[in-house]
């Protein structure tokens, strides 16, 4: 086991496109790690890098206490779950599994016994024969799981590996990820663009945008108080609301013309500035109209079986609450309370958390 | 969906065939009749007899040594067109696989030698190879080798196989690339992290991924070799010296037009054409069957 740690790590493509710029993070020995980020983010291309399928631009990468810019990708003591599993076509199941080891010259007593203690774990043990060709998507997924446990290297990676399951399968192989990740203690990395994967799976979130980390942490630190606007709108299904609001002097911001009491200590004397006023659809409270609640107008309303999103306007902000079915009214007005623990003020031009 | 076509007039899906069946029948049916109808019949070298002997060609073509030795002739030749122009054409594949600068140029480039007539590539090769004026020729022996594929069976051998390869690699190569960009890059990125070194990548992930493409590329520059080489040798060697490079497909040739002994030659012609339909058998059952996997 190791941990893993990048140190301003820079990817430059010809042609000067930067990917990666100057990312730094640790991945503490055993932890679950999640890099998560829209497309087009970097994730991926970081997540090569410290595989060694891409070159490092600039900065380090570190795993243990060795820096591994210059090792090959076989030599760096890692396995990579890939989003198309890339099995081998023309070989069994078993020999998928075991050609790794046979690479390193691993015994065959040895190959045969951790081959079918992961095909045991893995629940693949009546499929060693086949061909990747003759298994479901999920039955590959485990195989490409497989290949990389009985290296037992030091650090996992994963490239978007659920990405090509149906939904269902999706959310049943994310719980064995983290099932097998904690039973086995390996560290390991794991790229996404789905925030929720993001969220069950982390120990350690880490937040992507334009190549650069937006926010490091755990997945209720980044919940609770994301740094930014960018990780306040990423993270949350459905997301947070944002509305215009102005910064006032006593504790509070102006919406329109109505005061809102917001977390003590925002802002600060820096009254007349333009601020988003960010809340989340469960902070929202339906409420009597009362000065300091906000008003929406209702569209329309998504059902969601225990619960309900009533979409609508604020002031003609688009906006969400999420209520019990039932408990308000599905048109109209409705006059929202906000609870000033669960409010985030943003500066618009540079997104970052008052 | 409905694949089959249907017609409504019954006469039209005939006209539709009809030209396709017409040029198969006149070009094809009809020579390859003549051919075994020759095949039965002893003509004089006046041409002014021809008498009908059943199997007689046939039993003096496989009485003859000369014949086997122009069959041994034609293994050995297209064994090694196929194995050179196979292991050329994927080093360059696997070389242009790569990403490097200039890379479309650099794969134009190499196609060009299969749009050279085979004649014209002969001659080529001739004015290199030639023991008096050819580049290659002066080079080898200032290295000590007497070359002269005028008076060497051996010499003139590997100069028709050279020749003959170059003008394949082209179209290998091409089959070669295709097969390569079809494979999945992360099958590679996984074996590279899994512990391959790049030679061993090539021996147990490419290889055998490629082993459609490579199946598919040995019957077609077997029969390449056998069928479509003729130029080549008439250019170069005549198929001399003392018959050293006459495969099958040249001697039909020399028999027939030179030797005038065309009984014997369509003889010759109806085994080839047994060949050819074996080979074609062979294809198509295998590749229907994809190889390996």
């Amino acid at each position: 086991m190791a941990s893993v740690t990048l140190t301003d790590v820079r990817k430059v493509y010809h042609g000067g496109v930067e990917a990666v710029r100057g990312v730094s993070f640790e991945v503490a020995d055993g932890s679950f790690c999640v890099l998560v980020g829209p497309s087009g983010c970097g994730k991926s291309t970081l997540l090569r890098m410290i595989a060694g399928l891409e070159t490092i631009s600039g900065g380090t990468v570190r795993i243990g206490e060795r820096v591994v810019n210059a090792i090959e990708p076989a030599d760096r003591d890692i396995a990579m779950v890939f989003q198309n599993y890339a099995l081998y076509p023309h070989m069994s199941v078993y020999d998928n599994m075991a050609y790794g080891l046979r690479n390193r010259g691993t015994p065959k007593a040895e190959i045969d016994a951790r081959v079918r203690e992961a095909a045991r774990i893995l629940d693949v043990e009546p499929y060693l024969d086949r061909r990747p060709k003759a298994l479901s998507g999920g039955q590959r997924q485990r195989v490409a799981m497989g290949r990389a446990i009985v290296r037992k290297p030091q650090v996992f990676l994963f490239d978007e590996p659920l990405s090509n399951l149906d939904a269902k399968l999706r959310v049943q192989m994310r719980v064995e990820i983290k099932r097998l990740q904690r039973s086995l203690g390996v560290t390991s990395i794991y790229v996404t663009h789905d925030q929720v994967e993001a969220m069950t799976l982390s120990d350690q979130l880490v937040v992507m945008n334009a190549g650069q980390v937006e926010q490091i942490g755990t997945p209720t630190e980044l919940y609770r108080r994301p740094a930014t606007r960018f990780v306040a709108g990423f993270l949350g299904s459905p997301a947070m609301n944002f509305i215009p609001a102005v910064l006032r002097d006593d504790g509070a911001v102006s919406v329109g013309e109505r005061r809102v009491a917001v977390s003590a200590g925002a802002g600060g004397g820096r009254a007349g500035l333009p601020v988003e006023l960010g809340i989340r659809p469960e902070d929202l409270r339906v409420a009597a109209s009362a000065p300091g609640t906000l008003p929406l107008e209702i569209e329309f309303v998504e059902e969601l079986g225990a619960t309900q999103l009533i979409h609508g306007r604020i002031d003609g902000v688009a906006a969400t609450v999420q209520v019990a079915t039932g408990a308000a009214p599905t048109e109209g007005t409705l006059a929202l309370a906000v609870e000033p623990a669960a409010t985030h003020l943003f500066e618009p031009e540079s997104g970052r958390r008052l | 969906m409905e694949k089959r076509a249907v017609f409504g007039n019954r006469a039209l899906p005939y006209a539709l065939l009809a030209p396709q069946i017409a040029i198969t029948l006149i070009f094809f049916y009809w020579p390859a009749a003549q051919a075994v109808r020759q095949s039965f019949l002893v003509e004089d070298a006046f041409g002014l007899s021809t008498e009908f002997v059943w199997f007689e060609n046939y039993i003096h073509l496989f009485t003859d040594p000369g014949y086997y030795r122009t069959l041994w002739t034609t293994v050995v030749f297209s064994t090694a067109v196929t194995v050179m122009s196979l292991s050329v054409a994927l080093l360059l594949a696997v070389m242009a696989d790569r990403e490097i600068k200039g890379a479309t140029g650099y794969r134009t480039l190499l196609i060009w030698p299969y749009a050279v007539a085979p004649a014209v590539a002969g001659v080529l090769w001739i004015f290199m190879l030639d023991p008096s004026l050819g580049i290659i020729a002066q080079g080898l022996r200032r290295l000590g080798i007497d070359w002269n594929p005028r008076l060497n069976g051996t010499h003139a051998m590997i100069q028709v196989v050279l020749a003959s390869s170059w003008k394949q690699i082209s179209y290998n190569f091409l089959f070669f690339l295709a097969g390569l960009q079809a494979i999945p890059k992360s099958v590679i990125e996984a074996a590279a992290i899994d512990g391959a070194r790049p030679w061993r990548r090539f021996w147990t992930i490419i290889l055998p991924l490629l082993s459609p493409t490579t199946f598919f590329l040995v019957v077609v520059n077997i029969v390449y070799a056998f069928f479509e080489t003729f130029g080549t040798i008439d250019a170069m060697t005549g198929g001399g010296p003392a018959k050293a490079t006459e495969t099958l497909v040249y001697k039909v040739y020399a028999d027939g037009r030179l030797g005038g002994d065309l009984g014997g030659s369509a003889a010759q012609s109806v085994i080839l054409m047994a060949i050819v339909i074996g080979l074609t058998a062979i294809q198509f059952r295998f590749i229907e069957r994809k190889v390996t996997y």
